[in-house]
Order: structure tokens, then C-alpha cells, then sequence
């Protein structure tokens, strides 16, 4: 779209496509955007390499550290806006999309870093792919326009595709990242209230994140830390699954997935691996955790090991105390979450 | 249109499996079941030295001990949500905290009001006999009696997970679901269940109340009592409990004594009224003991229930302080005297809505609910001034208060309250059943 290559693109910051016609204005609602740390969509007159002018739906999105609530990256996208708004050469995969590939994410990240701070309109991707399929009389005058509800929808949707994309290839480092800002580093996206109410159940319990493709745990009680011989830090962020390790049958994985897509609660007996290696037997019984909105915001899973003797001594079964866990935490979930002020959620 | 999902419900009253037929076989807790039933039973501990104790103990780390029967409750409710029991998922109810002072709880719950059993009964009376051909408690399923509830011969609590109902204990008293609940958790006490008591308080079941509220120990599980005419809907005795992890209004509200200090009655309750609340009431606290405290509320509910004046009680902080608030509501509807608007939300207020927990049945009732709203529909719960003033007197009196103390507490608010411009009624003796 813009005429440039890969290599003319990458470290260059976005002043280098900008032009004579380029509104003033459109630069500082970006530059805002920034500075605040938030969405935006606007459009903009850009100039490929030969010099002719497009115009541009451009949609920014801040990207988050899942550990601390800091800004790695901006994302943008832009939408090539046909001249005429009905016209049919709007067509496909006019989208540029960028994606951060890992090794070059120190790099990247570098530069972003020094842009953000200096105030600068960034483009920060690697340009992987894009096709130039334009009409060849789609040369742009420097007419203003607006966007057409279809480009927009475009503009968010390829936002989405690259946010997943980012989310699955931050697993590998382990350092997670999300569309929203964190508010409570370390913890996630837990207010502090819910947190002390977590903090009084006594059994081994973790939260995750249904959300996100990977479910992170976004919450691990005392009991489960002493379970499994990790530390807070080591666990929050951790895509759900990590306690499996050489020996874990993956259909249960898949039987356990299944039932968080659907919906559903489930048991299922599993082979878990605690820090230092060793396995256990893992009575594993998850549910769906609603909020206040009667939406599902969590799910929980309770664990039990296997063999612990674990009937106390008032008689309480072990199903009795999981399934105590998962009211008590339901109670919580809901209850924490009311006040969030007006009803439409 | 519901905009709640169903949750498939497993008919309770009738078991198919005919391997073990005991009883009627129907498998309920009416005198042909309940007697060969194996349900778990709790046993709480005999003896509380005073009302202080009902106070959550707090451990150094400054949390509350998780206790026992709080783990039971929630986990069995779990257990039955998970096998269908209930009319529907009260968790896909959208709850919120309305904007304001006091914070009133809104919830949006179509199904409750479509499928809650009907009210069989006259509201105009608020003593009626029991009558074993209209809905009652023995006529549940097994399955949702969670366990069995009695005090224990000794000074600790038990648990037995399967336990045979023996000769001794056959006047046992049970919690169960309620299968159409407010809120997670909800559930019922059936005081006695097998002695089929109308819905009446009396004081051994107060107690018992008393006992669940302080054995649960959990400051955010709360007891409630409809009378008739106040709302209840079924003539056969029992108290509501459920969970909800948030103060109530009617919790946060200003009190004021009104028994002078160093005259308190040999009971060592102490008693103050509702200030800057839309309903008037009463709340009980102190006490020498805990059963000192259960019989001194429940002697003014009996006089209430005798005099034929509908009312709600609120039991909270674990059994520490309980509310008490004589209403007129169903009168004043049956009269015409209340709004045709308010009238058009559906919403009958019983104790949860007196304490400050609406549960709407309209979207829009929902999402426009305001305090100003909550405040004008239970502003109309109350007796008129003149009316509250006698009750109150007749309450006082039941509660043990010494003559002389009633005519000094009338001074004092003969001062105070500027309308008051009638003399003190003369008192008629309660008579207590």
C-alpha cells in the first residue's frame, strides 16, 4: 500500500509518511492518544513512496504488560478509504497488518520505547505482509473524507487478529500481554476488594481468564502455592495448563477445554507436576464464575490431590469442601463486582 | 420474553428408583420419610455462655477462621446447583449497588416472580392455622433438604455425613434450598419440620435461628423472617438465610437507644429505633445471653402476631443485632393507598427489600432503579407515627421493661418529638402464647 519495502520501513518513525497534506490536527489526536494510553481512530492523509497521497482510516490501540500495566506496544492498523463510499474497489485485504515477530522484539521494543517518549506518531510493527491490490485510478486527491462503517469494522476486527496473534506469541516469553491495562500490578485484573475475599478460602484454588485464548490464571490462592511449591509471581500470567507436564493424558486437556467453551463445569482426574518435578494425582473440578453482570468473568479451579486423606475430622467430603470452594468464590465474584456503578455493562 | 437462561430442573417430588422404597416413596420429609431418612445432620454446640460470642472470633492474621457449617452450606448449595434443582441460575441475575447514600442493592429477577410457588393463604391475617392440604415443607424432596439442624448434648459442634433419624430426635428441624433464590446461597430453616407449625414465631424456634446466624459465623449470611401479611408466602415455619457480600442499608443505617442507660431491663438486651431510614423499626443487641436475647425479640414478635400486626425481622451480625419492623404494607395496598407506580414494579417488600435488597422484575424497574425510588416504596412499609408510637409502647413492654422505665422513656420523647401530642395509651397486657 504504502510502496515501501520491509527493510525501508522497519526503525522508521511515522513522520516518514506523512506530507505536505497531512492535517495537523489528526497528528496531535494520535499523539494524545498516546500520551493517554488509549484507543483511537481517526483518519489520515498519508504519502506512499512515489509520492502520491492515500487516505487512511487509521485505528491505535495501546498494548499492555499482563505484569505490570505498562504500554509495550502500539498497534496500527490502517484501512485504505475507497474515494466514493459505495464504490466496489473497497475490496479485500486492503488491510496492512503488522505483527511483531519475537526476535526482533528487543529491537522493536527499543524503538518504541525512545518514540513514545519523544512524542512521536509511531509505526512500530514489522510490516509482514500486505497486499497491493489497488485499482490503479485510486489515486486520492487531498480532499478530507470520511471513514464508511465497513472500513471502520475493518480497522477494529485486523486490531483483534493482531492482539490474539501478540497474546499467543507472548506465551512463549511468558510475559503476557492484553488490550486492557492491568490494575493491580502482579495481580491481574482483580480489584483489591475481591482479593481479600479470595484471600479467606482456604482450599488450593486458582482463577483464570476464559477471555483469552491461552486462559491465564489471573489468581492462585495460599493453599495452591503449597501444593504445587511455586511462588505468587511464578504462577499469575501462566496460561492454565502449565501443571501438565510429560505424562499428562492431553485428551483430559482437551475434555477440560471443551467444558470451559461450552460453559459447563467439569471433574477430571489428571497427572500434575509441581515445581521440583515431582507428579501427583490432581482431582481437578472447574467451574464457570459469574459477575455481578450475570456475565462469565472467571473460571475457577479447585484442586485436590489424590490420596491426601483429606476427609477432616468433622467429616467433611473432599467433593463437599471443592464444591465449598467454588460457592465461596461464586459469592465473592458476584458480590465484588456490584458496585461498578451504572447498570449497562 | 425471559431473558435468563433456563436451567433444566430435575422434578423433585417423585423418585422413579424404586430399589428402596421406604416411606411413601416419594422420598420427602413428611412423617412417612423422614423418619427412615439418612440425611446429614448437623449438630451446633449447646451451650453459648453469652450474646458476645456471637461476634466472629477474629485469628492474628485478622481474618475470620473459615467455619464449618459456612463450608457445608455453600458446598452443598453448589452440589445442588450442579444437579439442577433450581428454577433458575440466580447467578445470571444482574445485580448492582444503586448510586447513593445508602447504597440499595437492585436485582434483575424475571424468573423468580414467574415461577416462585403462589401465595395459598389470606393476607389479612397474620395468625392462621396450618393447613396439610396447601403447600408445606413436608412435601419437598429429600434432595433438597442440605441437612438436618439440632443442637448437640454436649459443647461441640458435630457433623455426621449419613445419620439415621433416631426416636429421640424425631422433631428435627432441616435447611433446605429455596428453588427460587434471591441470591447464591439461599436457603431455609425449617424449625420442627414434622410438627407442622404455622408460620408463628415461638421461642424455641427463635433460638434456633439465633443458633444457624452464630454457627455460620459469617457477618454476610443473614437470617430473615416473614410473618403473614408481611409477605410470607408459605403458612409453615420457617426463616430464609442467603449470602450476600456487602453491607445492607437497613445495617448502615443511624440508631438510637431509647432505653435510658442503667435502666436496662433484667434482660440486658438493649434496644434502640431505625433513624433516617424509610421504615421504622426496632434493633435488638446485648443481652446477658444469647437466649436472653432470642426471647426477648421473640416475645415482641408474639405480641405483634397476637395484636395482628404484620412484621419482618432481620437477623445479622452473625446473631449480634436484629431487626425488627412492624409493617402495614399489604393494608395500605388492599385500601388503595399506594401508588399505582410503585405498585406496577412488582415488588412486595419482605424483610430482604425492608433491609435494602430489591429484586425487580422489569428491565426498566432495573435499570432506573434510584434511591429516591427505593426510599418512597419503603416509606409506605411503615405504620403511620401515632400507630408506630403505640406499637412501640406494646413492644417495649413485651420485651420486659419495667413500668417506671415506660413512663420516663415517654417523657423523653414527649420532649423530643414535637407531634407527639397524645398520652401515653394505656397499656394493655400482652398476652403471650
Amino acid at each position: 500500500m504504502s510502496g515501501y519495502s520491509k527493510e525501508e520501513v522497519i526503525g522508521k518513525n511515522g513522520r516518514a509518511f506523512q506530507g505536505p497534506g497531512t492535517s495537523r490536527r489528526s497528528i496531535i489526536e494520535i499523539q494524545e492518544a498516546i500520551q493517554e494510553e488509549r484507543t483511537i481512530q481517526t483518519i489520515l492523509l498519508n504519502y506512499r513512496k512515489d509520492g502520491t497521497p492515500i487516505w487512511m482510516l487509521f485505528h491505535m490501540s495501546p498494548v499492555f504488560s499482563k505484569e505490570d500495566g505498562r504500554v509495550i506496544h502500539f498497534v496500527a492498523v490502517q484501512v485504505p478509504m475507497s474515494r466514493k463510499p459505495r464504490r466496489s474497489g473497497s475490496g479485500p485485504g486492503r488491510d496492512e497488518v503488522c505483527e511483531d515477530g519475537c526476535r526482533s522484539r528487543d529491537i522493536v521494543f527499543g524503538s518504541c520505547r525512545r518514540e513514545v517518549c519523544s512524542d512521536s506518531v509511531l509505526e512500530l510493527e514489522r510490516l509482514l505482509a500486505f497486499e497491493s491490490l489497488f485499482d490503479s485510478d485510486n489515486r486520492d486527491d487531498e480532499e478530507p473524507r470520511e471513514a464508511s462503517d465497513q472500513e471502520k469494522r475493518r480497522a477494529a476486527a485486523a486490531v483483534n487478529n493482531i492482539l490474539s496473534l501478540l497474546t499467543h506469541y507472548s506465551e512463549l516469553t511468558g510475559k503476557l500481554v492484553c488490550e486492557k491495562r492491568c490494575t493491580l500490578s502482579g495481580i491481574g485484573l482483580l480489584g483489591a476488594s475481591l482479593i481479600i475475599s479470595l484471600g479467606r478460602i482456604k482450599q488450593s484454588f486458582v482463577l483464570t481468564d476464559p477471555h483469552l485464548p491461552e486462559m491465564p490464571i489471573v489468581y492462585a490462592s495460599d493453599a495452591f502455592l503449597k501444593l504445587t511449591g511455586y511462588a505468587r509471581h511464578e504462577v499469575l500470567g501462566c496460561q492454565c495448563m502449565f501443571l501438565s507436564g510429560v505424562d499428562t493424558d492431553p485428551s483430559t486437556l482437551s475434555q477440560v477445554k471443551e467444558s470451559i467453551r461450552t460453559e459447563q463445569a467439569c471433574t477430571v482426574r489428571i497427572l500434575n507436576y509441581r515445581k521440583d518435578r515431582s507428579s501427583f494425582w490432581n482431582l481437578l473440578h472447574i467451574s464457570p464464575v459469574r459477575n455481578a453482570s450475570g456475565k462469565i468473568a472467571y473460571s475457577v479451579w479447585v484442586q485436590m490431590e489424590e490420596g491426601c486423606g483429606y476427609q477432616d475430622a468433622q467429616g467433611l467430603s473432599p467433593e463437599m469442601r471443592q464444591r465449598s470452594a467454588v460457592g465461596a468464590v461464586k459469592v465473592a465474584v458476584r458480590s465484588s463486582s456490584m458496585g461498578a456503578g451504572p447498570s449497562k455493562s | 420474553m425471559l431473558t435468563i437462561k433456563r436451567v433444566p430442573t430435575v422434578v423433585s417430588n417423585y423418585q422413579e428408583d424404586a430399589s428402596e422404597s421406604f416411606g411413601c416413596g416419594r422420598n420427602c420429609i413428611g412423617h412417612c420419610c423422614l423418619p427412615v431418612s439418612k440425611l446429614p445432620l448437623y449438630k451446633f454446640k449447646k451451650n453459648v455462655k453469652d450474646s458476645s460470642e456471637a461476634r466472629v472470633e477474629v485469628s492474628s492474621e485478622g481474618q475470620p477462621p473459615a467455619a464449618f457449617l459456612d463450608n457445608l452450606l455453600l458446598g452443598q448449595w453448589e452440589d445442588r446447583m450442579s444437579r439442577g434443582l433450581f428454577r433458575y441460575d440466580v447467578t445470571l441475575c444482574e445485580t448492582r449497588i444503586i448510586p447513593g447514600n445508602y447504597g440499595f442493592i437492585a436485582q434483575l429477577n424475571e424468573g423468580r416472580h414467574m415461577k416462585k410457588r403462589p401465595t395459598e393463604f389470606r393476607v389479612d391475617q397474620v395468625l392462621q392455622p396450618f393447613d396439610e392440604n396447601k403447600f408445606n415443607f413436608t412435601k419437598i424432596g429429600q434432595e433438597e433438604v442440605l441437612f438436618r439442624f439440632e443442637q448437640s448434648n454436649d459443647n461441640n459442634a458435630h457433623y455426621f455425613p449419613v445419620s439415621p433419624v433416631t426416636a429421640d430426635s424425631n422433631s428435627s428441624s432441616v435447611v433446605a434450598i429455596n428453588v427460587s433464590p434471591i441470591e447464591y446461597g439461599h436457603v431455609l430453616l425449617i424449625p420442627h419440620v414434622l410438627d407442622c407449625l404455622p408460620q408463628r414465631i415461638d421461642h424455641d424456634s427463635f433460638l434456633l435461628a439465633l443458633h444457624m446466624a452464630k454457627e455460620a459465623a459469617d457477618p454476610f449470611f443473614r437470617l430473615g423472617y416473614n410473618s403473614l401479611g408481611a409477605f410470607a408466602t408459605i403458612n409453615h415455619l420457617h426463616f430464609q438465610a442467603y449470602y450476600l457480600m456487602a453491607p445492607f442499608p437497613v445495617e448502615k443505617a443511624p440508631t438510637e437507644r431509647i432505653i435510658r442507660r442503667g435502666k436496662l431491663p433484667n434482660s440486658g438486651v438493649m434496644i434502640s429505633k431505625m433513624l433516617n431510614y424509610p421504615v421504622q423499626g426496632f434493633v435488638f443487641e446485648g443481652g446477658n445471653s444469647m437466649q436472653d436475647l432470642s426471647d426477648t425479640v421473640a416475645n415482641s414478635c408474639i405480641f405483634l402476631q397476637n395484636n395482628n400486626i404484620p412484621y419482618n425481622v432481620l437477623i445479622s451480625d452473625c446473631g449480634g443485632r436484629i431487626f425488627l419492623f412492624p409493617q402495614c404494607f399489604a393494608e395500605k395496598q388492599a385500601l388503595g393507598d399506594v401508588s399505582q407506580e410503585l405498585l406496577d414494579t412488582l415488588v412486595n417488600p419482605a424483610v430482604w427489600e425492608i433491609s435494602g435488597h430489591m429484586v425487580l422484575k422489569r428491565r426498566e424497574d432495573y435499570e432506573n432503579a434510584s434511591e429516591e425510588y427505593v426510599w418512597r416504596l419503603l416509606a409506605e412499609v411503615s405504620l403511620s407515627e401515632e400507630r408506630f408510637q403505640e406499637v412501640k409502647g406494646y413492644v417495649l413492654e413485651a420485651a420486659g421493661l419495667q413500668e417506671a422505665d415506660m413512663e420516663e422513656i415517654q417523657e423523653n420523647e414527649r420532649d423530643r418529638e414535637e407531634d407527639f401530642n397524645k398520652p401515653p395509651t394505656p397499656r394493655a397486657t400482652p398476652t403471650f402464647a
